[in-house]
């Protein structure tokens, strides 16, 4: 396949009317790379405060069918998600992700509600995880992949259920990526194999343009916005 | 599959004949176009983007063989491998030997137009493995046995009875009186009928709306999250992509995501956007163990540097086709192959050669309508009249039809002959047509006549009311 590459490459440079880029050239393009220089951002979150922010994130979400409850500490979690698995009529048993954020949640307090840690199987109903940031601009979560974060969570259960800590709501995906970035090690190699950026339930349209909900992934997306007055006010600052 | 451009003609007259066609078509007339301009509407930055959008992809391509190896580079330290393919049957090969090294039966498919214009599906079955769509409206027409109508709505030209009359001759193993009336009971359907072949399936291949050059990422966007049970269940991950997919970082994916979804389908952004880099890592409870590119040039590469190269800006958000009058009136299906609409009426004739699409780029009224709705701002119209300049040089069009041309540029360039001409012809048809005011048929003109009357020329020319305005104002 090397002489495909070889081919394609040079077919490349003969329409580009020259040859291998010169170092200069070249150098000032990794440069552009390492230097993430963002583009326009629009200022609908980016011109916001945060709780501003917060309460967009909530309006977008809320526009493609995510359900939010806001709860004002994590000890409230494990109420707010029995209630919502009660409401929905969904049985109380549930998938997490192995992550430890999620273990300073009282999740003992409610002792009816089954769980198992782990990556979601196909019988799973329902599923519950954190999230690396939220996107006000469009409502969306960003999950990235790791030993501590199975993607099956995100799309095998009918139900996926979201704890977002209102600290961790940005404004905009550049936002997102940074965070990332902070997170890997230099390189790809230390890059998540998957990062998710999820804007509500599945959806299709393709019959007749007619939306419909839980076309293959999940049919539910609820997320548990923690509000906690300390992490709020220590919340990202706008960029 | 094998073009049917050559036919364009006959295929309109079936279109416009089609009833269910059209019914379809009038609901995606008026569905796409408003939500889209509702979308961006909200967003007062739009026009601005757009222009980051094609500066973003105008560099890109300038630059295309450094992002092209970084790209590589990055892949592979990720963990994954790019495999180069100068065209289809490469393309194809290298996919159907990434399936027999793991013993592949069933693969999973996410919607992919590359995997459409290599014609992955029919290789892989002749071979012995069974390819799934997992799209609903792709799965749709694998069960039909036809190409997609539409480059992000394959079924469009459907109503929920074919669908239906789809599933009830496929899913043989349910009920044969079920209720099938319903469009979230088809939904449903295809949710439970699909969900153990993504369980099943030994390799998910899925297409890329962006790869990322800094990363070595590809980019999925979708609705249903049928490409991310694709890519995340089987052992192995194919990502086809052709080479013009590709952007510097993740800065510049983002502005392009927030042109993608508002100029598709009108939404803020689509459900599910995804970024793959590599195959899952030490520790991780799942993701595929191999991640693959099978990265396509199929004659990209040779529309650079020509008057071509703006078409490779393309992100396939099908605004073009939402937008198009002429899309409107007969459907996908018409333009033969894979990419319809005003951006197949380019594209096609450069990969499958102007010999056998050459009608496509002539079926256009020029009325600008996709030049103006393109979130690139690609010269739609401009490159087809490119086409239709070759066309008319190389001598692919009729000789009837040159003649004419070449009768019609001998007059034009005249302009005394062309006002007296045109002065005298006016004024006999508007004295033929006096009684009725329009004409049913002309000689010369049946195309034209066929659906429509020809208004007879009432009164004085433009020319000779001008030239009296203009004397009436020197005279002041």
């Amino acid at each position: 396949m090397s002489a495909a590459r070889d081919d394609i490459l040079a077919g490349i440079r003969r329409g580009l009317r020259r040859g291998p880029l010169p170092a200069a050239t070249a150098a000032g393009l990794a440069e552009r790379i390492s230097a993430h220089r963002r583009n326009l951002i629009p200022a609908r979150a980016a011109a916001l405060d945060h709780s501003a922010r917060i309460d967009l994130f909530v309006a977008m979400a809320e526009e493609v069918q995510t359900t939010v409850a806001r709860v004002t500490s994590g000890d409230a979690v494990p109420a707010e998600v029995a209630r919502y698995l009660a409401a929905e009529n969904l049985p109380a048993e549930l998938v997490m992700a192995p992550d430890p954020s999620l273990d300073t949640i009282p999740w003992a307090a409610r002792p009816l509600l089954s769980i198992r840690r782990g990556r979601a199987e196909p019988g799973d109903a329902v599923s519950l995880t954190p999230c690396l940031a939220a996107i006000a601009e469009t409502g969306t979560l960003l999950l990235a992949s790791g030993a501590d974060s199975p993607t099956t969570l995100n799309f095998l259960p009918d139900t996926h259920i979201v704890v977002l800590r209102a600290g961790d709501v940005v404004a905009s995906y550049e936002d997102g990526f940074d965070l990332v970035r902070a997170r890997s090690v230099a390189g790809p190699e230390g890059w998540p194999r998957t990062l998710n950026l999820i804007t509500g339930p599945s959806r299709t349209g393709d019959i007749e343009q007619r939306i419909q909900l839980g076309a293959h992934g999940p049919r539910r997306l609820h997320i548990v916005l923690v509000d906690e007055p300390e992490v709020a006010a220590n919340g990202p600052p706008a960029r | 599959m094998q073009p049917t451009s050559r036919s364009f003609p006959a295929n309109i007259l079936a279109g416009l004949a089609d009833p269910v066609l059209q019914r379809a078509l009038g609901l995606a007339r008026t569905g796409f176009p408003l939500r889209r301009q509702q979308a961006i509407g909200r967003l007062p930055e739009f026009e601005e983007l757009r222009d980051q959008g094609r500066a973003i992809k105008d560099h890109t391509l300038g630059h295309l063989d450094f992002y092209l190896e970084l790209y590589e580079t990055n892949v592979a330290a990720a963990g994954g491998q790019v495999h180069w393919a100068r065209d289809a049957a490469e393309a194809r090969a290298a996919v159907l030997e990434i399936c027999r090294s793991v013993g592949a039966k069933i693969v999973t498919k996410g919607k992919s137009m590359v995997a459409e214009e290599i014609a992955l599906n029919d290789h892989l079955e002749q071979n012995g493995i069974t390819p799934v769509e997992t799209d609903l409206g792709e799965y749709i027409i694998q069960l039909r046995h036809e190409p997609p109508s539409h480059i992000i709505a394959p079924a469009i030209h459907l109503m929920k009875e074919q669908v239906a009359d789809a599933f009830r001759a496929a899913h043989t193993e349910l009920a044969p009186d079920r209720p099938l009336e319903e469009v979230r009971t088809l939904c449903e359907e295809a949710r439970a009928i699909l969900r153990p072949h993504f369980l099943a399936a030994d390799v998910g291949i899925t297409g890329a709306n962006f790869l990322v050059a800094e990363t070595g990422s590809s980019i999925i966007v979708t609705n249903e999250g049928n490409g991310d049970l694709t890519q995340t269940l089987p052992r192995v991950h194919i990502v086809v992509a052709s080479l013009e997919k590709i952007v510097p970082t993740l800065e510049d994916a983002a502005t392009l995501l927030r042109l993608l979804a508002r100029s598709a389908t009108g939404q803020e952004f689509s459900s599910y956007t995804t970024i793959s880099t590599g195959p899952r890592r030490p520790g991780d409870p799942d993701g595929p163990e191999q991640y693959h590119v099978v990265l396509l040039d199929n004659g990209r590469s040779e529309l650079l540097g020509g008057e071509f190269q703006d078409m490779l800006r393309c992100l396939r958000c099908a605004a073009c086709l939402n937008h198009c009058p002429v899309y409107a009136a007969v459907g996908g299906h018409a333009y033969g192959w894979v990419y319809p609409g005003p951006m197949g009426a380019v594209l096609t004739p450069a990969l499958v050669g102007l010999g056998e699409a050459g009608h496509l780029p002539n079926a256009s009224t020029f009325c600008g309508r996709c030049e103006e709705v393109c979130p690139v701002k690609i010269p739609l119209p401009k490159m087809m009249r490119h086409w239709r300049e070759r066309e008319f040089v190389q001598r692919l069009s009729p000789i009837a039809y040159r003649s004419g041309l070449r009768f019609w540029a001998w007059l034009a360039t005249r302009p005394s002959l062309y006002h007296a001409v045109t002065e005298i012809a006016s004024r006999v048809l508007g004295w033929v047509g006096r009684g009725r005011g329009r004409f049913r048929s002309l000689p010369l003109a049946a195309g034209w006549t066929l659906g429509r009357d020809m208004p007879a020329p009432e009164g004085r020319s433009f020319h000779s009311l001008w030239a009296e305005h203009q004397r009436a104002c020197k005279r002041r």
